[in-house]
């Protein structure tokens, strides 16, 4: 096959670099609710019928929206092997517990309901609630460690090896990003709660989605400045070739700087922030003012702005090394190969649209408030 | 016994796979089956039907949800306990599994929400085909996960780059369109079908032997039994479409399954059964079929195939000629880019063994200064465990044959005996339910156990593909699957059971008032037919 030499391998990196953002941002919309509603779920619903409702909100749809995640891990693996290598092993015990959590998810959303008993029943909101807030506190802290630099280096055979536990993880800095994490995402699950549902669940939703836009507006800027006066960021020293071998040894790296010399370098990113704190402020407003819809599209906005501002901030930097930042992976070599991008890049083409389509179309059937009537009615077939 | 961080780590992989497999081969029926009853229900429109249709994809959905969060599991480990393997071989077998989501996993994900929640959402028609969408998605998700792991028993398509030291793609067609992934996919789907052909069997036995739900149970078992047969029979065959595909890919696997030590004339006799001994290296008190391994293996009288002693010396040349290769490597990364023609060139003769030198690597940091002794280590340990190849295989096989017993008798009385079933038969099918999932963990340990001691055959030894961990990093984990997976093993069954003896609870009434009517114009057939 030579098709794919049509397109540059550079031009393929920078294709599949966005592409990682975008299911990123995919899931954090999608799943992210449902995390959301997760970690509501002991507070906004207090009674069984009310929990009924708030978890139908999300029973049909939190599948299709758990794929994006299965999706994001499997393309990391397939377009960013050295990443998917490194990070996986590294956040070794990190990861086991995201892996519990959402595993314990779904067997909640599924069994809680299929038996009468009140322990079994609390016993699962409580599984439920781990499994929403556990992992939305664990993504963020692993985006906090990435902006500082992970512990790990390769060796000449490309042998990943990390040199730091799960404690290390938990540095004050990588704490706050994980609260930006959970706050983002609860003003999500309680945007979609309002939009989603009626009467006293909807109505203390609006109230954690008040608290919880002003604390993701709070958390998120506090992040930005100590991230501009109190870390250090990553630059090459020498060349690089952005179509050059994957291999991240062949280029120089120096810890060293500011993150926030991106800004001054590419002026428009400024536009990911903005977006990050005026949609957690329309969020706000909306909240406030019962503006379901507008609630909903202005917490996407907030989420899709707060993501891309990590990415484009380290650009072209996936995941630096603090112990030896010649090791840090990048966009530019740290990709798969130029056939297997081009390959995948053809696969997301033909997929991604039907993809869109069909959820689209699920979205639109199941469209409509979920109501206490309709839980009680429907007791056989709902959750 | 001391366990290194490899033992551990292929212990947790065997224990989370295995486990996996339970739930999975259930989806991959038992969503066929599922939407063929719901066909019958939009063409038909009995209500009955709709009945069924409801009653097993309750308990499809108490299966699948754990088929589900298990297979994240799975997704995760290969970068958490293999982090070597997965940047060796990333660029290859990455992309079938991204291709799963995209193409399998968004559609039966998003699709399954709403065959559960959208009955009153949309038309009988459309509901249906979202139904098929889910069982064609669960089954798309089956091929691309075999296209990975064939590729894993027959690494085509790929080569090794020296410059980033790992294998890359080289013609996705050929990793798409692998034999041994092809005749595993259908082998595997298939068995899926036999094991929830099985169960609905089973389950529909109990019923009829309680005496309850009859009219489900009685169609419920015409659907299982026709579709049992044509899977079970679809099963064997394709098993030995796998076995012919091993024996040119993978000889070694073959040789110990069939416990055959030396190379014989052609045709080769088949072990029937005896005890293959590792130490003596003999198959004891073998009964021996004449020709039947030389027709399955090669379907040819003339061809010859090797035996495991064989193909141990052909190891040791493959591992000195790794050696070589390893040499050639080491002189173009010393030369940083700078590498000479002679010294590229020599890599390219010999590079296709690379893997082979790397066997060394648990005898020898440097494999270049291997003692002769050691590469005959090496050599010997690509010899997998054969007593245990032997058994599970003939398990496999055994209950495959037995399978296409049980659907020609049910089939038979479900056709030409008016769904009339004696009571020993049905007590047969409800002891049954189990061994479909023994002979598919069985078949599972044949190819992987079988591959032994490679994670990509002749690529990558196992040995070297793992993470940088710490036994009580893997150990705590291990620890921690075990304890997690048997609490929501327990609570799976325990649903079942709980919906398998509520029965059908939907639509009762509309259902159970058709039922009447249609026995009443049953009945006043027959008692107007003598006037007739």
């Amino acid at each position: 096959m030579i098709l794919h030499e049509l397109m540059d391998f550079e031009v393929l990196r920078v294709i599949w670099w966005l592409l990682l953002g975008v299911l990123l941002i995919g899931f954090a919309l999608t799943d992210g609710f449902d995390l959301g509603v997760g970690a509501l779920l002991p507070f906004v619903a207090k009674t069984d019928v009310e929990r009924r409702v708030a978890i139908n909100t999300v029973g049909p749809v939190w599948e299709g929206n758990q794929v994006w995640f299965i999706l994001g891990g499997g393309a990391i693996f397939a377009a960013w092997p050295p990443l998917y290598a490194v990070s996986f092993s590294g956040f070794y015990l990190a990861m086991f517990l995201i892996l519990a959590a959402l595993i314990l998810r779904p067997v909640g959303f599924k069994y809680r309901s299929k038996r009468e008993s009140e322990t079994w029943r609390s016993a699962w909101d409580w599984a439920l609630f781990v499994g929403g807030f556990v992992p939305a506190l664990i993504f963020g802290v692993a985006v906090g460690n990435v902006l500082q630099g992970v512990p790990f280096y390769l060796t000449e055979d490309m042998m990943p090896m990390y040199e730091g536990g799960l404690l290390g993880l938990l540095n004050p800095y990588a704490l706050l990003a994980g609260l930006v994490s959970v706050a983002m995402l609860v003003m999500h699950g309680a945007a979609w709660l309002v939009l989603k549902t009626e009467g006293i669940v909807a109505h203390r939703a609006r109230i954690f989605g008040t608290y919880a836009a002003l604390a993701t507006i709070a958390l998120y800027a506090l992040a930005g400045l100590w991230l501009a006066a109190g870390i250090d960021a990553y630059a090459f020293t020498g060349e690089v070739a952005p179509g050059g071998p994957s291999n991240p040894l062949l280029s120089e790296v120096e810890k060293g700087g500011s993150w926030m010399a991106a800004y001054g370098a590419r002026p428009w990113i400024a536009i990911a922030p903005i977006m990050g704190i005026a949609g957690a402020a329309l969020a706000f407003l909306a909240f406030r003012a019962g503006k379901e819809g507008w609630t909903m599209l202005a917490s996407k906005m907030s989420i899709t702005g707060i993501i891309a501002s990590v990415g484009l901030t380290m650009f072209p930097f996936i995941l630096p090394s603090s112990i030896e930042p010649n090791s840090s992976l990048t966009v530019w070599d740290s990709s798969s190969s130029h056939l297997t991008l081009f390959v995948m890049l053809v696969s997301a083409v033909i997929f991604v649209p039907i993809i869109l389509a069909y959820t689209a179309w699920v979205y639109k059937v199941l469209w409509g408030k979920v109501t206490a009537e309709d839980v009680i009615d429907n007791s056989d077939s709902v959750y | 016994m001391e366990l290194d961080v490899v033992e551990l780590s292929r212990l947790q992989f065997a224990m989370t796979a295995m486990y996996h497999f339970l739930f999975v081969p259930l989806t991959l029926g038992l969503s066929v089956i599922v939407a063929i009853m719901e066909t019958v229900y939009v063409m038909t429109n009995r209500p009955i039907w709709r009945q069924m249709t409801k009653f097993w994809a309750t308990l499809f959905g108490i299966n699948f949800v754990l088929g589900v969060a298990t297979g994240i599991t799975m997704e995760f480990q290969f970068g958490m306990n293999w982090s070597y393997y997965s940047h060796y071989v990333g660029d290859i077998f990455g992309a079938p599994l991204a291709i799963e989501g995209l193409m399998a996993f968004f559609l039966e994900a998003t699709f399954v929400g709403l065959m559960f929640f959208g009955w009153d959402k949309m038309s009988k028609v459309s509901h249906a085909v979202v139904t098929w969408l889910v069982a064609i998605g669960s089954n798309f998700s089956a091929l691309w996960i075999l296209i990975a792991n064939g590729w894993m028993q027959n690494p085509v398509g790929a080569e090794f780059n020296p410059v980033t030291m790992r294998m890359e793609m080289t013609s996705f067609f050929d990793v798409m369109f692998n034999h041994v992934a092809q005749a595993k996919f259908v082998h595997t789907v298939s068995a899926g079908y036999v094991t929830a052909s099985m169960f609905v069997l089973g389950v529909s036995a109990w019923y009829m032997l309680k005496g309850r739900h009859t009219e489900l149970a009685r169609r419920s078992m015409a659907v299982a039994a026709s579709f049992g047969l044509a899977s079970a029979l679809s099963v064997v065959v394709l098993g030995d479409e796998s076995g012919y595909s091993a024996t040119h890919s993978q000889q070694m696997k073959l040789a110990a399954i069939e416990g055959m030590w030396e190379t014989e004339e052609a045709p080769a006799h088949f072990n029937l059964v005896g005890m293959p001994n590792m130490e003596e290296r003999e198959t004891k008190y073998a009964i021996k079929i004449p020709i039947a391994m030389g027709l399955i293996g090669t379907r040819s009288l003339t061809e010859e195939m090797p035996g495991i002693n064989d193909l141990v010396i052909e190891a040791e040349g493959r591992i000195e000629n790794g050696v070589i290769a390893y040499d050639a490597l080491m002189d173009i990364r010393a030369a940083k880019g700078n590498a000479t023609d002679e010294q590229i060139a020599r890599f390219e003769e010999h590079g296709g063994d690379l893997g082979y030198a790397f066997l060394l690597k648990r005898y020898v940091e440097d494999p270049r200064e291997a003692t002769a002794e050691q590469i005959a280590m090496a050599a010997e340990d690509t010899i997998p465990g054969v007593p245990q190849l032997f058994w599970a295989f003939r398990i496999m096989v055994a209950l495959g044959f037995a399978f296409i017993g049980v659907m020609v008798f049910f089939f038979i009385r479900a056709n030409f005996y008016r769904m009339t079933f004696p009571r020993w038969s049905l007590w047969a099918a409800v002891i049954a339910i189990p061994t479909p999932w023994i002979a598919a963990e069985m078949g599972w340990f044949v190819a992987e156990f079988g591959r032994q001691p490679w994670t990509v055959d002749g690529v990558l030894p196992t040995a070297l593909s793992v993470s940088n961990l710490s036994v009580a990093q893997v150990g705590l984990t291990l620890a921690g699957f075990v304890t997690f997976y048997s609490i929501l093993f327990v609570i799976e069954m325990g649903l079942m059971i709980k919906y398998i003896r509520k029965g059908p609870f939907m639509d009762v009434a509309e259902t159970d008032a058709w039922t009447q009517r249609h026995e009443d114009r049953l009945s006043g057939r027959t008692t107007t037919q003598p006037a007739e």
